[in-house]
């Protein structure tokens, strides 16, 4: 804990706090976009906009691994766990995400063997316990998470276990956010980039949003200071009228990445021709499938799933807020008939999501005094 | 931030809908119902209160009043299905004992006397058995308490895992104590009995899934001493009481700034959690202000009394690290608003689903 408790420093908060203050200009409006999920959840637990001056605005990203995930695939995940002598095995803010027909959780207390793990290899393990059932693990995430899936199928392959199966529901971050920039009307200054998807794939895949879009980016940390110096570091750039990649996440993100990650995907995965995300339709090869001679442990192919495309129900923005082209409290629904307790969608549930960290930890916080 | 104005608005709407009473519209119970946060809220206040619609029931305290020819009695009863049975601190004939006691405890009346009630499955083994009727009489002893009596019923293997325990609890209401749910007012301060978190970090590590290795104890105790200090010191200054288990201190407090229509502001920095408990939350995503307590109490308490109910309180056993850990406001009503330690401001909210199921 000593180690993180340095980026939780109040008075090196307030230090940064004052240095943002004086980098904006002060009739201007900046709008910036944290990318990642893990960042929402930390701009709402340490009250960063509480730090920020009133024209500088925060809005988020489709960086949530859960809340990405469509009604469509809950359904295929819920249809593959009710079938005869599988073990269903996902992540817990999963359970919670609702399809068509309900949650994982009620189709657990309806009787399909659904359970938590907190990792694929705990998924792994629990087929080596039940060598007579098939353990389907609900793979979801990007970039940062499909390694370990890869060396999880990899070990799987290796110590002989046949009966651990994926669902892979990977989705890598590039293509959203090349759709997020060429939608129309899209107007934003700049990203506080995704650290742990920078971690893998280095920083060399988000050149373009300079080169081609003219934005800056950062990739930033997740503790509190790290964001707070992002977000100078983007301002800092505007003020010169620069735009290029830079890495505040320097303890962390190396400019190649992690080699090693990207050949277990590389031989492990390849791209699906394209994948629907929650909300923001369908986006060519923007998604993971189990390939080659990895092929047999796909559960998709061992349990054939509906895989119909469901609509998201019509009161629903999540779509929106995942573009950032409205805030959670403007959604319709949110708040009243969305809860996290009775999510409408998915932004509701993980607590990435930017509903629900708006929700939980934003709420009522904004009847500040100026700071 | 510009459109502040309608944010307002939107945000009063949502909080207009957020007091509303508690509905129970789920299909089917889900191992959310059993977790001590908003869907547990929901049964309890939207399917059982209005079923047994009595004042007591009405009151939401952890256990009812019941006045018998002049006498002031507390009546509890709670079931234990924590797995595993035996953890670090404790195990479940301790629990639950602590348990009933503490519902009576945080109640203000002085435990008196139990039933308890084992559910066993077929094949448990008579040692696993014998050391847990050994723990209920301990912790009956040691909390100052008489088993009365109670059943025993065998389920076939697999119907239920070893043992489940249930005990119904009977205590006296101290004459010193005025405590109700409703009674919180403005400029109350915030006091909590010990270091939060310590029982659902223990059960997590000894379940062994995590591959995380901590020396985490249950905080499992009676509470009934801290509640009597409390009472002594600050008589009828102190409001009410909660001993903050399943749901965490979060749901705790949630529910009291609910029952008593105040906001209460808590300082992040002020609230003691151990490294070890600290450390598992941060890995684990959950807040330590969501984990389960099972020896830890809240108290509300006026401005007056309070440090001196602070001093009483930290001289009872286990209550070293007792803290003021805020105060009511008059705003925002019903909610539990954080000041974070980094500066900023956030809400705590009630639990919603179930990271960590049968705590307890």
């Amino acid at each position: 804990m000593k180690y993180v408790e340095e980026f939780r420093d109040p008075a090196l908060g307030r230090a940064l706090s004052a240095q943002i203050l004086s980098l904006v200009e002060p009739g201007r409006h900046y709008k910036l976009m944290e990318v990642c999920g893990g960042h929402t959840h930390t701009i709402y637990k340490y009250g960063i906009d509480d730090l920020l001056p009133e024209n500088v605005e925060l809005v988020h990203g489709p960086g949530c691994p859960v809340c990405v995930i469509p009604m469509g695939r809950v359904d295929d995940g819920i249809a593959i766990a009710e079938r005869e002598g599988v073990i269903f095995a996902c992540f817990g803010d999963m359970m919670r995400v609702p399809g068509s027909r309900g949650t994982l959780l009620e189709a657990k207390a309806a009787g399909a063997d659904v359970r938590v793990v907190y990792s694929p290899l705990d998924a792994l393990r629990l087929a080596k316990a039940n060598p007579e059932r098939d353990v389907v693990f609900f793979a979801i995430g990007f970039e940062t998470t499909a390694p370990s899936t890869a060396l999880t199928l990899k070990r799987a392959r290796a110590e002989g276990v046949e009966n651990f199966l994926c669902m892979c529901s990977h989705v890598t971050i590039v293509p959203p956010l090349r759709a997020l920039l060429d939608s129309p009307g899209f107007e934003l200054d700049g990203f506080v980039g995704p650290g742990h998807v920078a971690t893998i794939v280095g920083l060399r895949p988000f050149e373009f949003v300079p080169a081609e879009y003219g934005r800056p980016f950062v990739a930033s940390g997740f503790e509190p200071l790290d964001v707070l110096q992002s977000i100078e570091m983007i301002l800092r750039q505007l003020a010169a009228g620069r735009a290029a990649v830079e890495n505040q996440y320097t303890r962390v993100v190396p400019y190649e990445g992690n080699p090693a990650a990207l050949r277990a995907m590389e031989e492990v995965f390849e791209p699906r021709p394209e994948f629907e995300w929650r909300g923001m339709g369908t986006i060519p090869e923007s998604a993971l499938r189990i390939a080659g001679e990895y092929a047999e442990l796909d559960a998709e192919r061992r349990y054939p799933p509906p895989g119909e495309r469901v609509a998201d129900p019509r009161e629903c923005q999540c779509g929106e807020v995942l573009k950032g082209a409205i805030k959670p409290w403007e959604c319709r629904v949110f708040g009243t008939s969305c809860t996290p307790e009775h999510a409408i969608g998915a932004c509701m549930v993980s607590p990435e999501g930017a509903c629900a960290a708006y929700y939980n930890f934003g709420r009522l916080a904004r009847r500040r005094e100026p700071v | 931030m510009s459109g502040g104005g309608r944010e307002e608005r939107m945000l009063g709407i949502v909080e207009r809908a957020r007091a509303k009473r508690a509905r129970f519209r789920d299909e089917r119970v889900t191992m959310a119902h059993g977790a001590g946060g908003k869907s547990s809220q929901a049964l309890v206040e939207g399917l059982l209160a209005p079923a047994f619609d009595s004042p007591a029931m009405a009151e939401l305290g952890d256990a009812g009043r019941l006045e018998v020819e002049g006498l002031d009695l507390a009546m509890t009863s709670d079931s234990f299905v924590v797995r595993p049975i035996r953890f670090p601190g404790g195990s479940i004939g301790e629990l639950a004992v602590n348990g009933t006691v503490n519902d009576l405890a945080v109640s203000g009346a002085r435990p008196l006397a139990l039933t308890v009630s084992l559910v066993l499955e077929e094949g448990l083994e008579a040692d696993e058995l014998r050391a847990e009727v050994e723990a209920i009489a301990a912790a009956a002893a040691a909390a100052g308490v008489e088993v009365l009596g109670g059943d025993t019923k065998v389920v076939e293997r697999g119907r239920c895992e070893k043992m489940y325990v249930c005990t119904t609890g009977i205590g006296r209401v101290d004459p010193r104590a005025s405590l109700a749910t409703g009674a919180i007012r403005p400029g109350d301060r915030v006091l909590v009995s010990g270091p939060i978190g310590a029982h659902g970090t223990a059960i997590m590590l000894a379940r062994d899934e995590l591959g995380l290795e901590a020396e985490v104890r249950s905080d499992t105790r009676s509470l009934w001493p801290a509640a009597e200090a409390l009472l002594e010191a600050a008589g009828p200054g102190l409001r009410c009481m909660r001993d903050a288990t399943r749901g965490g201190i979060a749901s705790a407090l949630n529910e009291l700034a609910q029952a008593s229509q105040v906001g209460l502001c808590v300082e992040e920095a002020a609230l003691p959690v151990p490294p070890e408990v600290a450390g598992a939350a941060e890995l684990l995503g959950i807040d330590p202000a969501h984990v389960a307590n099972e020896g830890m109490l809240v108290a509300f308490v006026a401005p007056e009394p309070a440090s001196e109910a602070l001093a009483a309180l930290r001289a009872a056993p286990g209550c070293a690290a007792a803290a003021e850990i805020g105060e009511a406001r008059e705003e925002p009503p019903g909610t539990v608003l954080v000041d974070t330690a980094f500066g900023g401001r956030r809400v705590m909210d009630m639990l919603a689903g179930d990271p960590l199921p049968r705590i307890c």
